[in-house]
């Protein structure tokens, strides 16, 4: 027999007979239904207490903010998507001078992989959300932003329209009906990289970024 | 590790728990080591519940657990249907030595030289690394913790922490002997010196290997949680992705996820949410330009279908692997992890070993503790981790003729000696006129009492007799 | 762990005493301040000599057959519908807890759960159920307190304590850093695992002395046994006493029913 059979054969005639399964109550994880004004205000305490960047934007200044953090920090180029709107609107401003050499993740890593661990300073993504209870991003990576651009590069710049901040995990998932189909990849960021593993004393960008700085246009 | 074992057997003869402990109770650096971080440990958790209705939470936590459970074969043949749709392997494994098998044999077919891990327990369990090794595949840790773990040769000393046993001072001096770095205390440098070890070798792994913290049946999703990022390098950047995982792990729906994460993270480290919560539910597709080609799954049992025969036992398969009760229990924090000589220390270890290496190897395991508690008051999935000591005990002496024990290599720890006492004992307590006897005459020969009464006046005077028994002075008074 | 909800019976006319062996032997004072103390509350106490033991260190030793038996005698100590009160927050938790699980599948099973929800901490019963009103007559004193794991676990009652001294007018109550944790007893554990248990019980007391306190109160014997050998031995500046010797003495005027 195989061992799959061996496993479940022996889970399924049980000794102890059949089990009952409770109900599962998830009210407990409820919240209020916060107005947007108090999810950004909860998402941005949350995500500062984990070392996370917020800065306040516009549709309209969100390229002159994005400039600036990049320049305070020296950055010499970006990776951007190639077809998400992100991408489009900061090729099409290519003639400004403040900003950094733009990079496109249009070929499979394989063929520039240590380009993206060795040169690349920063990335810039799109989310599918965030979560105010726990200060978190929602990422699906897609073929456009695939799943390195938000984890190699030291800084990861995110891009949070306010009015998809919800308030719990748990509402997230719910409106958004995740139950019907995942991507190949999702996630949840909460903050820069970070490990505490020697002696509990935090320090950033072990693996992943350094910086995580946040967009959030209003 | 039974002699069956096709590698050789690489952990701690557990059978020396009390040696280890004395050693660990008088070296003043792991005492200090322990009761800081679990100090601090206990602090934040108990910040990061707060406003949160913890027992109402915790409720669900254990519903959540117990309606996997009452499901499992269903819901494993569900999530098998799934990943499979959803183009990930999957593989069954009765026990360790199979599962590493498995992984060999898939990183044989990829001609694979190194595999790059991420924190599992699992493939402690499995002694996966030892394995590797063994048949010529480099297989090295990828998380902070763990990678010191690894270059000082040792295991981890905690389940979430691997490496709290050394202070700053210790893991600089082997990093420098080991890797090169500078001798500095400056965290910041030596996670950045660890950092550009690992990129390379991330870079050039043939496979990933990592743990699960939940399977999810109903989408086909394997959920992991971490702070680092090397979880996601693990499982994203070499052409493939195994995940090893127990078969307990499987919950039903992507619903379940938000509640036990919510408890894991606080429970564990006091973080409302870890930085990462990675949830991978298929290989690269076509149109996608990273992310591994294969992505598998390798489903242990190890044990596991045993513990699920019994109702009571079954409880100890609620775990969701937080810690919380090592942080919070007294003499994990005195004699810390390695004592234990276990995969997994502390309370759910002393629960949770029994079964995977038998009760006679590991029946010192339940008597290492006071059964104060502590460590099912913060459970957070409620398991009666006290109550499931006491079984386990009843079980290495064979205490219960109406409830015969169960657990593999079980009576072990019955002595003549011991049951004959307790039988004496059992008698006289039964029999009132002897108790009244017998305890009157001892508080009138109190004076005889022996000054020496082994391991407790070792550090405490002896116990004193009362001139006269409650019994005798209530007898007195007419009662 | 700790009942969802407990519901504490009317204050009733007569109560059975369950003295626990440890406090039999060495710590009788305790068992008759307790005794006292009900007294004081109108209450009639009643000791059913036949009494022995709970059964406790058989049970954690996994004798659960030898633990049946003498459980067993105490069964049939309480034919009335009164309450039990127990000057031991372990041996209650054990007869509460433990007699429904010890008397499965026996037959005693309803008599078992019958008589555990009749078990109250005496303490708990004092301020619960008799809603003592203490007055202090005492000297004014400082006092540390450790609540046994049992207690604060098992029976709940790890607000109890504080709240009987706290009526204490002249009784400043301090509070040692890391109050929750085990002192390290645990029965059988501290004569197994000796080297273990003295590392706990050390720290314990190491607390406890820093509060300043001379003096701790403790709900069961075990932990004072524990706690005040290791103090004694070692020669700290602190003694313990059951916090029922401690309450009826403060508020009896005179040095209790000592001998």
């Amino acid at each position: 027999m195989s061992s799959r059979d061996t496993i479940l054969q022996r889970l399924r005639n049980r000794s102890g007979g059949n089990l009952t399964a409770p109900n599962c109550d998830f009210s407990v994880l409820e919240r209020p239904d916060w107005p947007v004004s108090e999810r950004i205000a909860m998402f941005e305490k949350n995500i500062e207490s984990v070392h996370g960047e917020v800065h306040h934007c516009t549709e309209e200044t969100w390229l002159d903010r994005l400039a600036e953090v990049l320049s305070t920090r020296g950055a010499r180029n970006l990776l951007v998507p190639k077809e998400h709107e992100i991408g489009l609107k900061l090729r099409s401003a290519v003639e400004r001078e403040d900003l950094p050499n733009l990079l496109i993740y249009d070929e499979p890593i394989e063929s520039w992989q240590s380009v993206l661990f060795n040169d690349v300073d920063a990335g810039i993504t799109s989310t599918r959300g965030g979560i105010a209870e726990t200060g978190s991003l929602i990422l699906w990576p897609t073929a456009d932003e695939p799943r390195l651009m938000s984890l190699v590069p030291p800084v990861h710049v995110a891009v949070l329209y306010a009015s998809d901040i919800y308030t719990t995990f748990h509402e997230a998932m719910q409106v958004q009906d995740w139950g019907a189909g995942m991507p190949t990849n999702a996630l949840l960021i909460s903050g820069p990289s970070k490990t505490a593993d020697i002696e509990q004393t935090l320090a950033y960008g072990v693996h992943g970024p350094k910086e995580l700085i946040v967009l959030i246009i209003e | 590790m039974s002699e069956t074992a096709e590698h050789s057997p690489h952990h701690i003869d557990v059978k020396e728990f009390h040696p280890r402990a004395q050693a660990a109770i008088h070296n003043p650096k792991i005492r200090q080591n322990f009761r800081k971080a679990m100090d601090g440990l206990m602090t934040k958790r108990k910040s990061a519940f707060e406003g949160w209705d913890l027992e109402t939470l915790r409720d669900l936590g254990a519903n959540i657990r117990l309606r996997a459970l009452a499901n499992l074969p269903d819901l494993l043949e569900q999530l098998e249907q799934k990943l499979t749709e959803n183009g990930i392997k999957v593989h069954w494994a009765v026990d360790g030595d199979e599962a590493c098998r498995i992984v060999r044999d898939i990183c044989k077919a990829r001609d694979a030289k190194t595999v790059i891990k991420g924190k599992s327990m699992v493939s402690e369990e499995m002694e996966l690394n030892h394995y590797l090794e063994e048949q010529g595949i480099e297989a090295l840790e990828s998380d902070l913790g763990e990678y010191i773990v690894q270059l000082a040769g040792e295991t981890p000393s905690h389940i979430i922490m691997p490496a709290i046993h050394k202070n700053t001072d210790e893991i600089s001096e082997l990093m420098h002997e080991k890797t090169g770095t500078d001798l500095s205390h400056d965290v910041e440098y030596l996670t950045a010196s660890a950092r550009l070890q690992l990129r390379e070798k991330f870079m050039n792994a043939d496979v990933g290997v990592s743990g699960v913290n939940f399977a999810v049946a109903e989408t086909g999703t394997l959920c992991l949680v971490e702070n680092e990022g090397n979880g996601r390098m693990t499982t994203t950047v070499p052409p493939c992705h195994i995940a090893v995982t127990g078969i307990e792990k499987v919950v039903p729906n992507l619903e379940d996820v938000t509640a036990l994460l919510a408890l894991l993270t606080r429970s564990a480290t006091g973080q409302h949410i870890t930085t990462y919560f990675n949830m991978i539910s298929g290989p690269r597709k076509p149109d996608e330009l990273d992310g591994p080609e294969e992505v598998h799954l390798v489903l242990v049992d190890n044990g596991r279908s045993s513990i699920y025969q019994d109702d009571e036992l079954l409880d100890t398969l609620r775990c969701i692997r937080c810690g919380a009760c090592m942080n919070h229990c007294p003499v994990y924090t005195r004699v810390g992890g390695h004592t234990y000589g276990t995969t997994y220390p502390g309370p759910i270890g002393k629960i949770l070993m029994p079964h995977l290496i038998g009760l006679d190897e590991g029946r010192h395991l339940p008597t290492a503790s006071s059964l104060c508690g502590a460590c099912g008051e913060v459970c957070p999935v409620k398991i009666p981790i006290p109550d499931l000591l006491v079984r386990l005990r009843q079980e290495s002496v064979d205490g219960d003729k109406l409830h015969p024990a169960k657990v593999r290599g079980h009576g072990a720890k019955r002595g003549a000696v011991e049951a004959m006492v307790w039988k004496g004992w059992s008698w006289m307590h039964a029999h009132p006129g002897m108790y009244r006897f017998g305890t009157s005459m001892a508080a009138r020969f109190r004076k005889l009492q022996p000054g020496q009464i082994g391991g407790w006046t070792q550090y405490r005077t002896a116990p004193k007799l009362a001139p006269k028994t409650l019994h005798e002075r209530l007898k007195e008074r007419g009662q | 762990m700790v009942d969802p909800i407990k519901v504490y019976p009317a204050k009733p006319s007569k109560v059975y005493f369950f003295g626990t062996c440890l406090v039999d032997m060495f710590y009788p004072d305790a068992g008759m301040a307790g005794i006292q103390l009900l007294e004081r509350e109108g209450i009639e106490v009643i000791f059913p000599q036949d009494q022995t033991c709970c059964g406790q260190p058989a049970y954690t030793s996994g004798y659960h057959d030898e633990a049946r038996a003498v459980a067993m005698a105490q069964l049939d100590l309480f034919p009335e519908d009164w309450p039990i009160v127990v000057p031991s927050g372990s041996c209650g938790g054990m007869m509460r807890k433990h007699y429904p699980d010890l008397f499965k599948d026996t037959g005693h099973e309803v008599k078992a759960a019958e008589v555990a929800g009749r078990v109250w901490e005496l303490t708990d019963f004092l301020l619960n159920v008799c809603h003592i009103k203490l007055d202090d007559l005492g000297e004014p004193t400082t006092v540390a307190m450790h609540t046994s794991c049992s207690a604060r676990r098992e029976m709940g009652v790890a607000e109890v304590g504080p709240k009987l001294l706290g009526q204490l007018s002249n009784v400043n109550l301090v509070e040692q850093i890391r109050a929750e944790e085990c002192c390290g007893f645990g029965g059988t554990f501290a004569i197994r695992h000796p080297e273990i248990s003295g590392a706990m019980v050390s720290e314990k007391v190491d607390t406890l002395v820093d509060t300043g306190a001379k003096a701790f109160v403790t709900t069961d014997c075990g932990c004072l046994m524990n706690i005040d050998g290791y103090a004694e031995k070692n020669r700290k500046p602190i003694t313990g006493q059951h916090i029922l010797s401690f309450l009826w003495e403060r508020t009896n005027g005179k040095k209790g029913d000592r001998s």
